[in-house]
């Protein structure tokens, strides 16, 4: 019945939805911001333990769409281990993807990330995807205040 | 009764006819902005290739051919609202202008700090803000009285909130956010015997009811002309005419004065004094004939042929598991708010775009609600004169197959 949004609605993403990962608070955070998006109500806090400038671990709690909670499920999982940089770099590769200026994003780069490229056809959507990145950016800055998508 | 005329209506709607994703549209953002009959496109077009002009303006035969039907209009609005005067009936952008106008023509000069003003808790935005601005530049307070589980204003609490500080009572005659229709009457009543004008806005209401002001005996009613199936860019203010006689201009221009020189101004008579600068002439004219096509159908089959629908809307969707609906009041319009277990409203819309089916999917401009009931935001279904109860079915099937698919 739902055919046109299979390109949307992947598995991975029912799935990151239905068993968000890393969903829990990390008491001794190094880094701890707020995402809103206040067009849909999308809420989330992310939390980073760092370790010099590698991101130990990541977590984050809140309550969004199923795209967004995939999203920063997703998220949370692959910038473990991954250095400031090299988290900033997939954030710009992961915004083009979601943003379609680009077709020729490297897809191959975002691993499976790559289930949300989706979004790209559904303008309404993509601030969906992109909340947790903008929040991981400003983390990773060092912003103290909400992060918000509007 | 005479049957309600579905075939004929839906066939006036040409964009009914639209396939979205491939599927037969299935409208149901009606609260948002209604969908438009021939007659008011083909009026649109009609002025701009026959009659146009500007109003009040010119000798020239035109800008009197214009000039008699904006102001033929007015004199539609009037009697559809049962107004006393064409003065009482001042053209706006809609809504939000409507009580913007109110807020800073009637409250800047009559409300001071340590003054009240009234609304509730199921306000859209527009009727929250307007007020907090107002406040800010007088020191007046803004007190809001409380709503139920069921969405409905706790009358009691109303009444006691009208006290001797409140200035001003603004409030939805229908809520957009829930479909709770207020009791209007009672709460005019008691803000009358204390000499409290009443606002009512009236964006939601018009489309669904018959609205008589003088049978509701409000001091402002306001309402936009795009959820009367007119354009967008117009709305009304109605205002009692002593009111508005007794009120300073809103906005400075041409059209709302009589004589200007560098010293003084004098102000021109109601109800130009409130309208500066060019109205949106060609979109007044259309919305009469879109109050003309729904004379024809009549505003009391409109409402008995909505609550059927929302009726049967109602039933079905309490038979969905998971299913929450937001807003249970016993006085209820063609609204249907509703929230499912662990499946956010935006992907509820994203699902439903996909079977061709519209629905509105956020906080519907009233963030105030979406907290109290403690929900980010709902998936809405709110329904006109052309859905059909086929059309609920498609809606109803397409949210348990959303469910399933969510598993
Ligand atoms: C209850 C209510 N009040 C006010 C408004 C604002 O109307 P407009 O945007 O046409 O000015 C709306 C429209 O969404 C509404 O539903």
């Amino acid at each position: 019945m739902f055919d046109d949004l299979r390109d949307l609605y992947q598995e991975v993403i029912f799935d990151h939805n239905r068993n968000p990962r890393n969903f829990r608070i990390i008491e001794n955070a190094d880094r701890k911001v707020d995402g809103f998006n206040p067009l849909c109500g999308d809420r989330l806090t992310l939390y980073l333990k760092m370790n010099g400038d590698v991101i130990e671990d990541a977590s984050f709690q809140g309550s969004g769409c199923a795209i967004s909670t995939a999203s920063v499920s997703l998220m949370t999982e692959i910038v473990k281990g991954k250095t400031e940089a090299e988290a900033e770099a997939l954030f710009k590769t992961f915004h083009e993807m979601t943003t379609g200026k680009d077709e020729q994003v490297n897809l191959e780069a975002v691993g499976k990330l790559a289930v949300l490229a989706g979004v790209r056809e559904y303008p309404a959507r993509v601030k969906c995807a992109t909340l947790a990145w903008h929040t991981l950016d400003a983390a990773l800055k060092n912003e103290k205040q909400a992060v918000s998508t509007e | 009764m005479t049957q309600f005329p579905i075939d004929k209506i839906r066939n006036d709607f040409p964009i009914l006819n639209e396939k979205i994703r491939n599927k037969p549209l299935v409208y149901l953002d009606n609260a948002a902005s209604s969908q438009k009959p021939n007659v008011v496109i083909d009026c649109i077009s009609h002025v701009y290739r026959h009659d146009y002009a500007n109003v009040h303006r010119g000798v020239h035969t035109l800008s009197v051919r214009s000039t008699d039907k904006f102001e033929g209009a007015r004199e539609k609005i009037k009697d559809f609202i049962n107004a006393e005067s064409g003065k009482e009936i001042i053209f706006t952008k809609g809504t939000t202008e409507s009580i913007n106008l109110v807020a800073q023509s009637y409250g800047k000069a009559n409300i001071k700090a340590g003054d009240e003003i009234l609304i509730s808790a199921m306000e859209h935005h527009s009727n929250i803000v307007p007020w907090q601005m107002l406040s800010e530049q007088t020191g007046a307070i803004l007190k809001v009285a409380p709503i139920n589980l069921r969405g409905e204003l706790i009358l009691d609490e109303f009444i006691k909130l009208i006290g001797d500080k409140t200035r001003l009572i603004s409030i939805a005659h229908m809520s957009n956010a829930l479909g709770t229709i207020n009791p209007v009457k009672q709460i005019i009543a008691a803000a009358h015997d204390k000499n409290i004008p009443v606002l009512l806005d009236g964006a939601q209401a018009i489309p669904h009811m018959p609205v008589d002001v003088l049978d509701l005996d409000c001091d402002f009613y306001a309402f936009s002309g795009h959820k009367l199936y007119g354009p967008s860019g117009i709305g009304v203010l109605y205002g009692k005419q002593a009111l508005l006689e007794s009120m300073p201009p809103y906005q400075g221009g041409g059209d709302m004065i009589r004589k200007v020189t560098f010293e003084e101004t004098e102000y021109n008579t109601l109800p130009y004094k409130f309208e500066a600068g060019t109205p949106s002439i060609a979109d007044a004219i259309a919305l009469g004939a879109a109050i003309d096509y729904l004379n024809e159908i009549g505003m009391g089959a409109v409402a008995v042929y909505e609550a059927e629908l929302l009726d049967y809307a109602t039933e079905q969707a309490k038979k969905i598991k998971g299913l929450r609906i937001i807003g249970e009041a016993a006085e209820k319009g063609a609204i249907l708010s509703f929230v499912l277990d662990k499946i956010h409203p935006h992907d509820i819309g994203t699902m439903l775009d996909s079977l061709g089916i519209a629905v509105r999917a956020g906080h519907h401009c009233a963030m105030p609600v979406m907290d109290f009931f403690e929900v980010p935001a709902t998936a809405r279904a709110s329904f006109a004169i052309y859905n059909t109860k086929q059309e609920i079915d498609v809606l109803m099937n397409g949210i348990e197959s959303l469910i399933e698919v969510f598993g």
